[in-house]
């Protein structure tokens, strides 16, 4: 379903993705896992077409997200490690204007919706402008909002990140019937390695833009030769804390906030 | 529901909920009308030009759908800042349509505050000298603001951050807005400047609304129309050239 070769992208001086080549199957649930600033996100921009690679080969589905992007935008739906919600807008329509998107006919859209936003306890606040919610609630919706439709590929980039446990169980558990029901392949990132150790079939654990290892949780953990997942990390990637330069997206949040915006 | 329909509606919405931003935006205005209008009139009226507020009038509606649309379509920035952006990058959907959606719901924004500030000059005692011109100062103020509208999307998918917002503002609408003639009438102007305002594009914006709506030309409808259209067209195609190749 997906398949990388040789990718590469450079940020300048920097190369975020360096020679990663990985295999993703029909119906697989594929946890890429790694330290912050390893190049995961990265790659995931360049599989959902957002940005273009700098050498390598990619593809979804057979097709090349650089030559056919719109036939691949149709392939998959994604939920961003990073806010991507309207907040002037209220749930609901976050919810309708992603259905008009995808091409949801308008009675499953609506149906969909309310199934969605029940599951994940935003029912309540669905005619609510979303910058009124908390950042929990934020997240909540994200997830709803891509499961709206039914992709062949889900990409989830770090779902989890500041969701309790019940909203991880609710979300682990709908992937999980996705995948079993509907095919859906997932393509996962996630800083909890018990939740890539429960949901994913094959791992792929990237540091400094490249593949160190790759194989099932039991796999790595019996390569070497730890009792976790958590500890199996660790020994491949080293235990020394990454520095992150802000981003482009974080100096101007900040901007931002210095001139007092109204979101 | 068509993407384009969802986008503009969406440009609406954002716009009727933001009462307080609606009141600031038409201050501006108000205080050029006044102080300039009523300031400046004394003068305009011994220089032998007559009423100044009639004159300046089709100026301030022209300036504030300026602004009104140039802003809105730089309201990519912020999608790109909180998000938003990305998940329009990312849909299934030609990224025209998505430019489309932004650029008519910012043009019909800059068109309810020009109506506003229309209102306003009326009550501050503008009046159009011939009723059956309004549909082609309507016209205009379309044409003004689907113009500036496309611009503001171009410059929303070029530019990248907020700091060159400023510079936008500074270095190109406001000479835009000064050197169109809004204020002052375009002839007898020194060479230079004669020359400079041939090349702004709202300059044929304000020609076109004060030839309508007060019966006073400069370049001619024909010349007003023309060049407003062509104009639009090359930043449409321009806007969704530019907007198609954003990478996030």
């Amino acid at each position: 379903m997906i398949q990388v070769k040789n990718l590469v992208k450079k940020f300048g001086e920097f190369t975020a993705v360096d020679h990663i080549s990985f295999e993703v199957g029909r119906g697989e649930i594929f946890a890429f896992l790694g330290p912050n600033g390893a190049g995961k996100t990265t790659t995931i921009k360049m599989l959902t077409t957002l940005l273009r690679p700098t050498s390598g080969t990619l593809e979804i589905d057979g097709l090349d997200p650089g030559a056919h992007p719109n036939e691949v935008r149709k392939r998959f739906g994604i939920v961003f490690q990073d806010p991507s919600l309207d907040g002037d807008m209220t749930a609901w329509e976050n919810m309708e204007i992603h259905g008009v998107f995808y091409h949801v006919p308008r009675k499953v859209r609506v149906e969909r919706t309310e199934q969605l936003l029940r599951l994940f306890e935003l029912w309540e606040r669905r005619n609510d402008q979303v910058k009124l919610f908390s950042g929990g609630m934020k997240r909540r919706l994200e997830i709803a909002r891509g499961l709206l439709h039914t992709p062949k590929i889900l990409f989830l980039d770090e779902p989890t990140l500041g969701l309790d446990p019940q909203t991880r169980n609710q979300l682990w558990t709908h992937v999980k019937y996705l995948n079993q029901t509907e095919g859906v392949t997932v393509f996962l990132t996630t800083h909890y390695m018990d939740e890539a150790e429960r949901v994913a079939q094959r791992i792929a654990i990237i540091d400094h833009g490249k593949i160190v290892a790759e194989g099932s949780p039991e796999e790595l953990k019996r390569q070497t030769g730890k009792e976790s997942l958590e500890d199996a990390f660790l020994v491949l990637t080293g235990s020394t804390v990454r520095e992150e330069s802000a981003t482009n997206a974080d100096q101007m949040r900040q901007m931002a906030k210095m001139w007092g915006n109204r979101r | 529901m068509s993407v384009i329909y969802v986008l503009w509606l969406r440009e609406l919405k954002r716009y009727i909920r933001s009462r307080a931003q609606i009141v600031a935006s038409l201050g501006q205005p108000l205080l050029y009308l006044v102080a300039l209008g009523f300031g400046l009139g004394p003068v305009f009226q011994k220089a032998g030009q007559g009423n100044y507020v009639q004159f300046v009038a089709p100026g301030i509606i022209a300036m504030t759908v300026l602004f009104s649309s140039i802003f809105s379509g730089m309201g990519l920035l912020w999608d790109r800042q909180f998000g938003f952006l990305k998940e329009t990058l990312v849909a299934p959907v030609p990224r025209v349509e998505v430019m489309l959606g932004k650029v008519l719901g910012a043009a019909t924004v800059a068109m309810i505050q020009g109506l506003l500030v229309a209102i306003v000059c009326f009550i501050a005692g503008f009046r159009v000298v011939d009723v059956k011109a309004v549909p082609a100062a309507l016209l205009f103020m379309g044409l003004i603001a689907c113009l500036f509208s496309a611009l503001g999307t171009a410059i929303g998918s070029a530019i990248e951050n907020i700091q060159g917002f400023q510079l936008v503002m500074n270095f190109l609408v406001m000479p835009i807005f000064f050197l169109s003639g809004a204020l002052f009438p375009l002839s007898n102007l020194p060479g230079v400047l004669s020359v400079v305002t041939r090349l702004d594009p709202l300059a044929y914006g304000v020609d076109g609304l004060r030839t309508t709506l007060i019966g006073i030309s400069h370049f001619g409808l024909a010349a007003d129309l023309s060049v407003l259209v062509v104009i639009t067209t090359i930043l449409l195609f321009t806007g969704s050239y530019l907007f198609s190749k954003i990478q996030a």
